[in-house]
């Protein structure tokens, strides 16, 4: 598929694969003369699993947050499902359209109880007079339940979010993703700071979910990606340097360089 | 209508409505008999000027009450909303100037003595239709409402939060103050709007008509109440104290936080308008006063005092710190001003989460220590 | 001090003129007698008499005689301060509490003050003052001090009156003080205007059209109004005139508005510049900051009365500068106990700082208003600072405010040096950056944060002790700036000396230029607005810190 520096030769956007759920190309963002992002060009086809790796200032965050339109992109296009222009949109538009997101660090609504955190990430109409008015029906009640079981926080449903550890609030916060139904998740290092039974299990679910979603996860782990078993994509200094399955990318010279040459 | 019912219902748990019910019934059935049925000789009469008192009170509870929707729950602090309540306050003070009719000092039948003072020939046309009490308790609403709306989506939509919001809306209501201050404005000037006569025919130096005024507070409290509770514990309340907790993670989420905010805000800024529209009647006169950005800071002490966030802590501390007032300027207005200092201080320091706070973190001691005792004898 | 005294003189326009032009009928021109100090006795003792008739006749006596100390004679007796002493001679005396403090008419040497019961006062009616205004207004023209020639002559340009034409070119004539000479030549025009040779009708127009004044422009309108000028081309002329004084004003005008937006802005910049530091670097929001500069204003106040009573008068003037580090460690030491106190205990918790320091600011202004009152209380502007000057056509500025702007500067400079290159600059600047880093390196944050809170609170205090010489001093004297304050910062952009600096000029000199076109509170509205609709466009300010942190 794409190449590193090789930006001109990508397809044209009507060229654009029906199969491709997000297509960036040439995006560029930089804060106060440090370019985060330096023609970052990637495709992510429906359906897919991929691992993005790179080591810190790579421009993974800042990936995620151009996709999320938490940042605006001073060029390049990015593109999302039906060729939706995704920097014209906020992060609400965005939410909307079907990209959930969890982040670096775990943000869940700390004063709120677990269920109440998964039901307002339930896949449901956000409008405000609507949200103001609704209950939560018995079908929805039920899809909360199964979450739970397979975040495995069955027992904490009525604990607030905040008493959690750590990796518990790292599974909540999955779980508000899988109750959102996005048709892409963005997982910014969803194994941080968990036991490495927590990650096993992590890597068994986001198997789980990767059958029926298009999945993008960050990560530094080396060895969790490759228990990920997927194809993966390698930044450094906000471009891409190498793409392929983990076999490749192990033996490519430049990821080579920039994981251990430093 | 089953459904509404039955979140009417839960509103509250058993406890709550039980106090609720009782509050309600002192308040609208026990204060008005004590002042009117019993004589004025014994000790249990309750004089009218208490009754007022309370009345007032009650309005600066509801004020609180809109306040802490916001504050409390959205986390957004409204340094202006002294704003909201001299609109709502103004909208009926319009009414009742127009009611006073020929009685005025200078006999005019439709200017106000101040217009007449000022030389004017007509009515400006901001004032027509103040002679209808349905008009005016609708702007009450409207006005402020259409304020909070223009204000809070130009504040939202450029994501001002935090202190910034706050520090613009007191330059929103110190703004407010000066305009009101201005002859040419139409409002009475600096002397604002007061000598009213009656109010839809009742008069209102009448005893009765000033216990009427107290009871419908009462009620309104009431109502209000329910409705912050009714949007509190919906779902858009979790999504209010979301936005309080991590505002960009609910964007993620799919919801505006945008139209959330201001949503709540105008909601906030149309309840405010209802307690100044309450409240003039009840003193007798609305001036640009209401407008500085002192009284509008004082609101959120009342909050924080009685405990944000917690609906009725906002309520009872407005009435507690007003009634603390009532009584210190009575005794030596100097004080009250170290009082206040010292409450804004401490309430923050040692009491973030207000009285409310203080109280159920004593009972949850107690519970916990009753737990671990029945624990123990389980476990031995 | 100008203004009052020429507003004196021209108290009443059309009777003041009248009365010069009667003055001048009696008196010839100055004669070049001798300085003979018995004439001037004859003349003044000739005063003490109960008939005006003969008060008028010594007036005019008065009026002819050449020295140098009739002018305030006559100017006392026109303000009630001329008295009989018991001895009979003839005395100027001044109020003073219960005594007087008396000066000998003819000599001007200081004697022993007396009492109420020793003096009796020479009165006089409105025709004597009239009367006295003429001859003073005369004798002014040929005054030795050149600046009551001036005020002569403004005086004639004020009230024109063809009777004293000859004399005013006479003392054209004399005259050899340029200005001095410019202003006769202007009243001169004034009166020429009317003259019936078309010849001098011209030259007066083109003479006038050099001027700047209004009340000259008006005369000319008025001649044009009233058809008074029946040749065509002087009426060109006058068209002309009226046209290059209005372009003429105009500049003034903007050049006044300009000069009052940025005293304006010095001194919202100096009421700001310490919140620059306390909100705009180390993000706390004072609400006290407005007290803080009252303390430094109350502290100038209190060494203003420590001077007035223990050290001699002569040094009275120099109290200002004592009252400058005193307002700097009253409201830096009063820094530090809010910040240790207080604030510290709520780093991260914005909104309660802010309602928390709003306790602080009503506790200190009720403590103050228990100390000092209520009232207004007045901290005296130093001689040195006193006065006004003009700059040009009629625009004049205030020692004291011009003193602000550069004091104001010269803070803002003071600050900017301390900051970039003290060790403790350098320390503050590490800490707000990144507080865990500094930490780590050894920097002590606590204290750090403590001196730069005491440094943002000690500027607000000097910037009271400057604000003390321009507005009256009380305890609601921070609450008139806090708002102001809080919207320089935020639109300059926060955390940007810079920003403070152009914010707080921008606004003044915007302020004073709506004032004239809204009214000054309408224009402080719309100032309001605007600032509200700006941060909703740059949320950050003017001066916006760019970076990864401004995303969120």
């Amino acid at each position: 598929m794409s190449l590193p520096d090789s930006s001109p030769s990508l397809p044209e956007p009507h060229h654009i694969a029906p199969e491709t759920l997000l297509y960036l190309d040439g995006v560029s963002v930089s804060f106060d003369g440090f370019q985060a992002l330096n023609s970052l060009s990637l495709i992510i086809d429906r359906g897919e699993m991929r691992a993005i790796i790179g080591p810190n200032g790579a421009g993974k965050t800042t990936m995620m947050d151009v996709v999320t339109g938490r940042t605006r992109p001073d060029q390049g296009e990015v593109l999302f499902a039906d060729r939706i222009d995704l920097t014209a949109l906020n992060e609400t538009e965005i939410a909307n359209l079907g990209i959930g997101r969890k982040f670096q660090k775990p943000t869940v609504f700390e004063n709120l109880t677990v269920f109440e955190n998964l039901s307002l990430a339930l896949k449901a109409d956000r409008r405000i007079l609507t949200v103001l008015f609704s209950g939560i029906s018995a079908e929805q009640t039920e899809r909360i339940k199964q979450a739970l079981e397979t975040i495995r926080l069955t027992a904490q449903r009525d604990r607030a979010a905040g008493s959690l550890s750590h990796g518990q609030k790292q599974w909540l916060e999955i779980g508000m993703l899988l109750v959102q139904e996005p048709d892409l998740m963005l997982l910014d290092e969803p194994v941080a700071g968990m036991t490495d039974a927590e990650t096993e299990q992590t890597v068994e679910l986001l198997h789980e979910i990767s059958s029926t979603h298009s999945l993008v996860v960050v990560e530094h782990d080396m060895n969790f990606v490759r228990d990920l078993d997927c194809r993966i994509t390698v930044l450094d200094e906000g471009q891409v340097i190498a793409e392929g399955p983990m076999d490749a990318i192990q033996s490519d010279p430049r990821v080579i360089e920039v994981y251990l040459g430093r | 209508m089953g459904p509404l019912s039955s979140r009417l219902f839960a509103l509250e748990s058993r406890r709550g409505w039980t106090v609720f019910m009782g509050l309600a019934a002192v308040l609208m059935a026990v204060v008005p008999v004590l002042n009117l049925a019993v004589p004025e000789d014994t000790w249990l009469h309750v004089p009218t000027f208490w009754v007022t008192t309370l009345g007032k009170f009650l309005c600066f509870a509801m004020l609180a009450l809109a306040l802490d929707l916001i504050w409390g729950y959205a986390g957004i602090l409204s340094l202006g909303h002294g704003a909201f309540f001299g609109l709502g306050g103004y909208a009926m003070g319009m009414y009742l100037m127009r009611q006073i009719g020929e009685r005025g000092v200078y006999g005019h039948p439709e200017l106000p003595d101040f217009m007449v003072f000022l030389n004017w020939k007509e009515l400006p046309w901001y004032w027509y239709g103040f002679d209808s009490f349905a008009f005016a308790v609708l702007m009450a609403m409207l006005v402020p409402g259409a304020l909070a709306f223009v204000f809070g989506w130009l504040a939202f939509r450029s994501r001002i939060t935090g202190v910034y919001f706050s520090i613009i809306s007191q330059a929103m209501v110190f703004a407010m103050m000066l305009a009101f201050f201005r002859n040419e404005m139409g409002f009475g000037g600096n002397n604002g709007l007061t000598d009213f006569k009656d109010l839809l025919g009742f008069d209102l130096s009448a005893s009765t008509t000033k216990v009427g005024l107290y009871v419908i507070s009462a009620l309104m409290l009431g109502l209000v109440y329910l409705l912050c509770r009714y949007v509190v514990t919906s779902k858009l309340g979790r999504v209010l104290i979301a936005v309080r907790d991590a505002e960009s993670r609910v964007r993620f989420l799919g919801y505006s936080v945008t139209r959330a905010k201001l949503f709540v805000f105008t909601l906030s800024a149309v309840l405010a308008g209802i307690a100044g529209a309450l409240y003039v009647p009840q003193v007798g006169i609305i001036n640009p006063g209401e407008f500085t950005p002192a009284k509008s800071i004082e609101v959120a002490i009342w909050v924080a005092v009685g405990g944000r966030g917690t609906l009725f802590g906002a309520a009872a501390g407005a009435v507690a710190v007003n009634g603390a007032k009532s009584l210190l300027t009575g005794i030596a207005p100097e004080i009250w001003l170290f009082f206040l200092g010292a409450l804004f201080i401490l309430v923050t320091l040692l009491m973030p989460r207000g009285l409310v706070g203080v109280v159920r973190q004593w009972r949850e001691r107690r519970a916990i220590s009753k737990a671990s005792h029945s624990d123990s004898h389980v476990s031995a | 001090m100008i203004d009052r005294k020429s507003r004196d003189l021209s108290g009443n326009r059309t009777l003041g003129a009248a009365a010069l032009g009667a003055a001048l009928l009696f008196a010839t021109a100055p004669v070049a007698s001798e300085p003979s100090e018995a004439d001037f006795h004859a003349a003044l003792q000739a005063l003490d008499t109960q008939k005006f008739q003969q008060k008028a006749q010594a007036i005019e006596h008065l009026g002819a005689l050449d020295n140098p100390r009739i002018l305030e004679v006559l100017e006392s007796l026109a303000k009630g301060r001329l008295y009989v002493r018991k001895d009979g001679r003839i005395v100027i005396a001044e109020r003073s509490g219960k005594k007087y403090l008396i000066q000998d008419a003819i000599s001007g040497r200081p004697e022993p003050e007396a009492g109420k019961k020793e003096l009796k006062k020479i009165k006089v009616n409105n025709r004597l003052r009239r009367l006295i205004r003429g001859v003073t207004g005369r004798l002014a023209l040929f005054s030795d001090d050149p600046d009551r020639r001036v005020k002569a002559a403004d005086n004639l340009i004020k009230n024109p009156n063809p009777q004293v034409l000859p004399l005013f070119r006479q003392a054209r004539d004399r005259e050899t003080d340029d200005a001095v000479r410019a202003k006769l030549e202007v009243g001169i025009a004034v009166l020429e205007l009317e003259a019936d040779d078309p010849a001098l009708r011209l030259a007066a127009t083109t003479t006038l059209a050099e001027t700047s004044d209004p009340d000259i422009r008006s005369l000319l309108e008025h001649r044009l109004q009233t058809d008074a000028e029946p040749n065509l081309e002087i009426r060109d002329a006058l068209h002309g005139a009226i046209e290059t004084i209005d372009r003429k004003l105009w500049l003034f005008g903007i050049a006044e508005n300009l000069l009052f937006g940025i005293s304006l802005g010095s001194v919202l910049l100096l009421a700001a510049i310490g919140l620059a530091i306390t909100f705009g670097v180390m993000g706390v929001i004072n609400m006290a900051h407005g007290e803080m500069i009252m303390l430094g204003a109350y502290s100038a106040f209190m060494v203003q009365e420590i001077f007035r009573s223990v050290v001699p008068p002569e040094l009275f003037g120099f109290y200002l500068l004592a009252a400058l580090p005193v307002a700097f460690l009253m409201s830096a030491s009063m820094g530090v106990l809010i910040e240790r106190g207080v604030i510290r205990f709520l780093y991260g918790r914005p909104l309660e700082t802010l309602l928390a320091t709003w306790g602080i600011s009503l506790i200190l202004q009720q403590l103050v208003r228990s100390i000092f009152g209520a009232n207004n209380r007045e901290v005296a502007n130093p001689e040195w600072i006193s006065g006004a000057i003009e700059i040009a056509g009629g625009v004049t500025v205030t020692l004291n405010r011009l003193c602000i702007i550069l004091f104001s500067l010269a803070v803002v400079a003071a600050l900017a040096a301390f900051i970039r290159y003290s060790r403790f600059g350098l320390n503050m600047r590490a800490v707000t950056q990144n507080r865990s880093m500094a930490a780590s390196m050894g920097i002590r944050t606590g204290q750090v944060d403590a001196l730069t809170f005491a440094l943002g609170s000690g500027i607000a205090g000097v910037a009271g002790m400057a604000l003390s010489q321009i507005s009256n001093v009380s305890p609601n004297l921070g609450q008139n700036f806090i708002v102001d304050s809080f919207m320089v910062v935020v639109f300059g952009g926060v955390g940007s000396l810079w920003g403070t600096i152009v914010g707080a000029f921008s606004l003044g000199i915007v302020n004073k230029f709506l004032e004239p076109v809204s009214g000054a509170i309408l224009g402080k509205i719309v100032v309001l607005v605007f600032i509200i609709l700006f941060i909703q466009m740059r949320p950050r300010g003017l001066f916006a810190l760019k970076g990864r942190a401004a995303g969120d």
